[in-house]
């Protein structure tokens, strides 16, 4: 009797809930997965940060990913004297937006800012990079199926290739690219693996340390319920 | 080593009432001995308190109130965050203790309230008490607002915006009220730079008195229980309540059981999820504040919700005067109202074991209005759900303002004479 009321008390928020669908691919997982963030980290440097900075991002931190600070220097840094640099760009804002009609946003954590209750961060970029269409409206000739009239041209078009809208909403490959559409998507996997990692590299420490911290907390537990349990003996 | 400590004590104990202070607030300090699981908010209550101060002043160390852009582009105070959580080194841990501990003084003041509400805790001679605990409220409602514009992301910037335009709605002094309170214009690094004032010093140094007076307060009247019944009209001949217990060791020793339990709660959130989903931390808010762009929805963190949605609710103009004013009304009104629950309640017996159906149906009504106003409170309005809202909004009002009729129709059964397990 309980349950059934309380279900009829809660039963109005379903019809409630409903509201815009955002449909998101599913982004795989690359955490921990070093060799594919290495390559991710390849990606981003050659092909985001010209336009995009990482301003909150030293080059050192990429350590992190099993790299020497010398292989940081010679293979990952275009744009930066010292290895403690954070990842900056030459580009004026001013002039980004004059030219792109927005000035493209710091890409640090971007990963996090895309989250929403449709999927991660992640999911919202891996569905990002691989949904840019031709569309000849667009002052760049490009548009996007997840991020409607953007400002950012396919930078990775050579890669995928020119994709089409069809019929009923749907992307095909109307001249194909450098890469089969499955070493495509995993390069997109890559890059988006690194934006997250680089959204919070400290990620993989925390959860670490998380578990560390609960087994800790769980013996104290039980250290701290039986001194309960040998005060409260005589009180009745 | 003893007879010096003892010594010590003693010529400390001359010049000022240490052994007499612990004695009156823990060892002499006599609490009912049935507490049950709702007992832990408070003490926890104040553990958060402890946790937020002390996480806060090492935050400051690194962070800056500073709304300019940076060379590349990103305001000061914004790039101070990140900063924290990269390069300062545990950083990222003292943030996370900090913004989850807004949700976590939240969660354990709402049950804490909720308590009081349950077993008529702010009965008569208790009114004091839940009137400072209000206070204590109200404060941290405030510090909660003030602290969530120092992060300078989107909804630090829009939430701000949208509160202080609130006091523009009042007739008259609105408009110049608001660009007082803001100190510009718009939200700017003038507004900034004050509520990073309030929140690390002004703020807390009222709720640290606050909680001092809570306290001082609820020791000269003596805890209540889960019976609603006065321990210190049973009394042993020792003039200990027969019902009571030292508050040290017992309460000490059940109390760190309930802090570590508190705490896998607290550092599982921490440690795997501290966004928790987006509402702890709101993902919107990793973007920079930009005055330029609005966002399509605008919504509290949760613990405001249920107030918001109160805000929302008022869509109709009274007597000339702009329904955004009477929703400011109604979403105070809603804070407010809960300062007179002891003059509310007129209902022979304190705690709802022994209230009739009445006044249970009545909280139940009540506890599911205002979750159901806070879930709503974070979605974007719909025609539907502003309807739901305003029933509930009503009904909120309702449990409170009928108070004084359903309380003494109630059929209540007989308190006991002494505390039931």
């Amino acid at each position: 009797m309980k349950k059934l009321l309380f279900v009829l008390l809660f039963a109005p928020l379903v019809a409630l809930a409903a509201g815009v669908e955002l449909h998101l691919d599913k982004a795989p997982n690359r955490a921990g997965d070093m060799a594919a963030l290495q390559n991710g980290a390849k990606i981003f440097v050659n092909y985001c940060l010209n336009c995009h900075s990482a301003s909150y991002m030293r080059y050192n931190r990429l350590r992190d990913l099993d790299l020497t600070e010398d292989q940081i220097r010679e293979n990952l840094m275009f744009a930066a004297d010292k290895v403690g640099e954070l990842m900056r760009i030459s580009m004026q804002r001013a002039e980004a937006k004059l030219w792109f009609g927005a000035a493209p946003p710091d890409l640090t954590i971007i990963a996090r800012a895309r989250a929403s209750e449709f999927g991660s961060g992640s999911d919202w970029l891996y569905t990002y990079l691989r949904g840019f269409y031709r569309d000849d409206k667009r002052p760049t000739g490009w548009n996007n199926v997840v991020f409607e009239n953007v400002g950012m041209p396919h930078v990775l078009w050579e890669l995928q290739g020119q994709q089409v809208m069809g019929e009923g909403h749907k992307l095909a490959i109307a001249k194909p690219g450098k890469l089969k559409p499955e070493e495509y998507d995993a390069l997109v996997a890559d890059l988006v693996g690194y934006l997250q990692y680089m959204a919070e590299p400290m990620a993989q420490t925390r959860k670490q340390l998380g578990v560390v911290v609960l087994i800790a907390l769980g013996v104290l537990f039980v250290f701290a319920y039986a001194l309960k349990r040998e005060f409260w003996k005589d009180v009745h | 080593m003893k007879a010096q400590m003892t010594a010590l004590l003693g010529w400390v104990d001359e010049r000022f009432p240490l052994t007499a202070n612990w004695k009156a607030h823990l060892s002499e300090y006599y609490a009912p001995k049935n507490f049950n699981f709702w007992y832990f908010f408070g003490s926890l209550a104040l553990l958060v308190l402890v946790l937020q101060i002390v996480t806060g002043i090492f935050l400051t160390m690194h962070y800056k109130p500073d709304a300019a852009l940076n060379a590349s582009g990103v305001p000061v105070a914004f790039a101070s965050v990140e900063y924290i959580m990269r390069d300062v080194p545990w950083g990222w841990m003292i943030r996370y203790m900090h913004s989850t501990g807004a949700s976590a003084f939240f969660l354990v003041v709402y049950l804490h309230m909720f308590r009081g509400l349950l077993y008529g805790s702010y009965r008569k001679p208790r009114e004091l008490i839940w009137l400072f605990g209000m206070f204590i409220f109200l404060m941290l409602m405030a510090e909660a607002f003030f602290g969530y514009l120092l992060p300078w992301g989107q909804m630090s910037f829009w939430g701000a915006q949208v509160i202080v335009n609130l006091f523009s709605a009042i007739p008259l002094i609105g408009p110049d009220l608001s660009i007082w309170l803001r100190g510009d214009f718009v939200v700017g690094d003038a507004t900034l730079n004050r509520f990073f004032a309030f929140h690390v010093i002004a703020v807390p140094l009222v709720l640290v008195g606050l909680v001092a007076a809570h306290l001082l307060a609820l020791h000269e009247v003596g805890s209540n229980n889960p019976d609603g019944i006065e321990i210190k009209k049973k009394k042993g001949a020792d003039g200990i309540p027969l019902d009571g217990i030292p508050f040290h060791p017992y309460y000490t020793v059940k109390d760190i059981v309930g802090v570590v339990v508190f705490l896998m709660v607290f550092t599982a959130i921490m440690f795997f999820m501290p966004e928790f989903g987006g509402y702890f931390l709101e993902y919107n808010n990793f973007f920079p504040a930009d005055p330029l762009v609005t966002p399509p929805h605008i919504a509290p963190v949760w613990y405001f919700t249920p107030y918001y949605s109160m805000l929302r609710a008022v869509t109709v103009n009274f007597f000339w005067i702009d329904a955004k004013f009477w929703g400011v009304v109604a979403m105070g009104g809603g804070v407010v109202i809960l300062l007179f629950l002891p003059w509310l309640d007129r209902s022979p017996v304190k705690s709802i074991r022994y209230k009739g159906p009445i006044f249970k149906s009545a909280v139940a009504i009540f506890v599911v209005c205002f979750l159901i106003l806070g879930y709503l409170g974070m979605l974007a309005p719909t025609p539907l759900r502003t309807l739901v809202s305003q029933i509930c909004t009503m009904l909120y009002f309702a449990f409170f303002l009928l108070m004084p009729i359903y309380s003494q129709l109630d059929k209540c059964k007989p308190e006991p004479e002494r505390v039931t397990g």
